[in-house]
């Protein structure tokens, strides 16, 4: 029981850094209507600036941890932003109007584009960082074995909690959210109603990318490192989450998320680690057989 | 006369190689309600969308109040105060019937006090929408989603309310209902409106003129009691599913 205590902790905080990243996906199919492949190397570009950040402003002399972090989040979340949207500008906007595949491919080619550039600007090698955030607590403690919650593993789900807060509030209630639905609903009515379709799409576009760049931070944070083809796996891994959820569902991108994290941990804890990634899709594909649009989405049918 | 309101020369537009519209002249005037009739095919909608710049004009103008919009984008047409309720009620469907009505306002500038003015003034015109407004567009029955649609358009206090075959789908008595709102809304507060419709006996009596629209060009023009009587119009009314 201690041992799953443990694990289920250990399970929502990966699950937690893949909602984050599943978001991006949910949101870009849902209003254009496309896969964006290059949104896991997002997610990696927005680690490797919160790790120059952060070593920007350790050298600066800068010391209190929380005044650091707080700076190298919003650092990493504008840069990141401005590549999301920048992707958007030159990879996609350009082939909007053309066949279907054709963005998709795009977004294929920028992925390695961005992963390559990382390995030519960066090195190929793991970058670690020293822990910056130690710490934490003792949940449980007996017969040897003890349940802990570290601090990063605390300031991991509640970043997250509170991001995941505004981002809803912000889709739900504001005029930018409504402009995005709507465009996600109908573009073409959407214009007749005034509504700026290329720059409601960019804007989707920045809050995807803002979003995985938390998770790269977090990322970092939690596992001390970052090298340029970490955005491979957990963006195929995000984007599982993000089908299994039904893709297009910003909720479901969220629980998705949530269970692949805990799938992958359970199942490395119980089974065998090797096989994790195994797991994880298996899950998905019988999911998708009894649920072909996920498990919160919704099926295509509309009144004419 | 004074300068028209909306003016339309040698309109042309096409999707693809498909001619929709091969030069079309129209004039309204401030105030005036101008029916469109014509038969299914004969680009009426095409007309309203063309507007819209969805599709642009491949040749001609269009100006609104004197400025030329040829070349305005889509988005940009509405805060000209410019609204349409389009071919097919086109509703959010996962939209709350608030929301719909929220993206109507937020097609132009307005106050708080405005917005809250014009949701009571549609709420009083629609009254059937006043019980639905948390219930998402999607669910509403197809007389409903009309009455949304021309609710939402109202929403943004527009000068030009173009109306895309307002009684499609509806009741008769709902459609007289919809028929009676456009009129009061046009004697009332002056509203300028271009309605297109198949039921052209309806549309011609409530419209101070009509134009008849065959295979993408005006072949008839004059006042709604006028184009009326004409025996072509009575033709091609009768026979409207066949194409003049």
């Amino acid at each position: 029981m201690d041992y799953f205590a443990q694990q289920l902790i250990n399970g929502i905080v990966l699950g937690s850094i893949y909602g984050l990243i599943a978001i991006g996906y949910t949101m870009v199919y849902g209003i254009v209507g496309m896969i964006n492949f290059a949104h896991g190397d997002v997610f990696m570009i927005g680690g490797f600036i919160a790790l120059i950040s952060f070593l920007i402003l350790v050298s600066l002399g800068l010391t209190f941890v929380p005044v650091i972090l707080l700076i190298v989040l919003l650092v990493s979340m504008a840069i990141t932003a401005l590549y999301g949207w920048t992707v958007e500008r030159i990879a996609y906007r350009p082939l909007r109007h053309s066949f279907r595949l054709a963005p998709m491919l795009s977004a294929i080619g920028m992925s390695f584009v961005l992963m390559n550039y990382s390995q030519v600007a960066q090195g190929a090698r793991v970058k670690p960082v020293p822990p910056i955030i130690t710490g934490g607590y003792t949940l449980y403690e007996a017969d040897g074995f003890v349940v802990r919650l570290s601090n990063i593993q605390i300031i991991v789900v509640i970043t997250t909690v509170v991001l995941l807060a505004i981002f809803t509030w912000l889709v739900a209630k504001t005029r930018l959210g409504r402009d995005m639905r709507a465009c996600e609903q109908d573009q073409t009515m959407a214009a007749l109603l005034g509504v700026d379709v290329d720059r409601t799409i960019s804007m989707t576009f920045v809050i995807g990318a803002a979003l995985a760049s938390v998770a790269g931070m977090m990322y970092l944070l939690y596992y001390g490192l970052v090298d340029f083809f970490m955005g491979f796996v957990a963006g195929i891994k995000a984007f599982t989450a993000a089908v299994l959820g039904g893709i297009g569902s910003l909720p479901g991108a969220m629980l998705g998320g949530l269970l692949i994290g805990l799938i992958e941990t359970l199942w490395s804890a119980y089974f065998s680690v090797e096989y994790k990634d195994v797991a994880a899709f298996s899950i998905l594909i019988i999911v998708l057989i009894f649920l072909p649009t996920g498990l919160l989405g919704r099926p295509e049918v509309e009144k004419v | 006369m004074t300068t028209p309101l909306l003016a339309i020369r040698g309109l042309r537009a096409a999707y693809g190689k498909i001619e929709a519209l091969k030069g079309v002249d129209l004039d309204i005037a401030q105030g005036e309600i101008v029916a469109l009739i014509g038969a299914n095919g004969a680009g009426k909608s095409t007309l309203m969308m063309t507007i819209f710049g969805k599709p642009r004009a491949k040749a001609g103008r269009i100006a609104f109040d004197g400025q030329d919009i040829t070349e305005v984008p889509t988005h940009h047409i509405a805060r000209l105060r410019i609204a349409q309720s389009p071919e097919g009620r086109r509703i959010f469907p996962r939209m709350s019937v608030a929301e719909n009505l929220q993206m109507g306002a937020d097609a132009t500038e307005t106050s708080e006090a405005d917005r809250a003015a014009g949701l009571e003034r549609v709420l009083t015109l629609f009254p059937r929408l006043k019980e639905r407004l948390t219930q998402r567009g999607g669910t509403l029955s197809g007389g409903e989603q009309q009455m949304l649609a021309i609710g939402r358009a109202l929403m943004s206090r527009p000068r030009l309310l173009l109306l895309d075959e307002p009684s499609l789908g509806l009741a008769p008595l709902i459609a007289r209902q919809i028929f009676e709102a456009i009129r009061t809304l046009n004697k009332q507060d002056g509203l300028t409106v271009l309605i297109v419709e198949q039921n052209a006996n309806h549309a011609l009596r409530l419209a101070h003129r009509g134009y008849v629209m065959v295979n993408g060009l005006i072949t008839l023009s004059g006042s709604g009691a006028e184009l009326l009587q004409r025996p072509e119009v009575r033709a091609a009314y009768l026979e409207g599913g066949r194409g003049a």
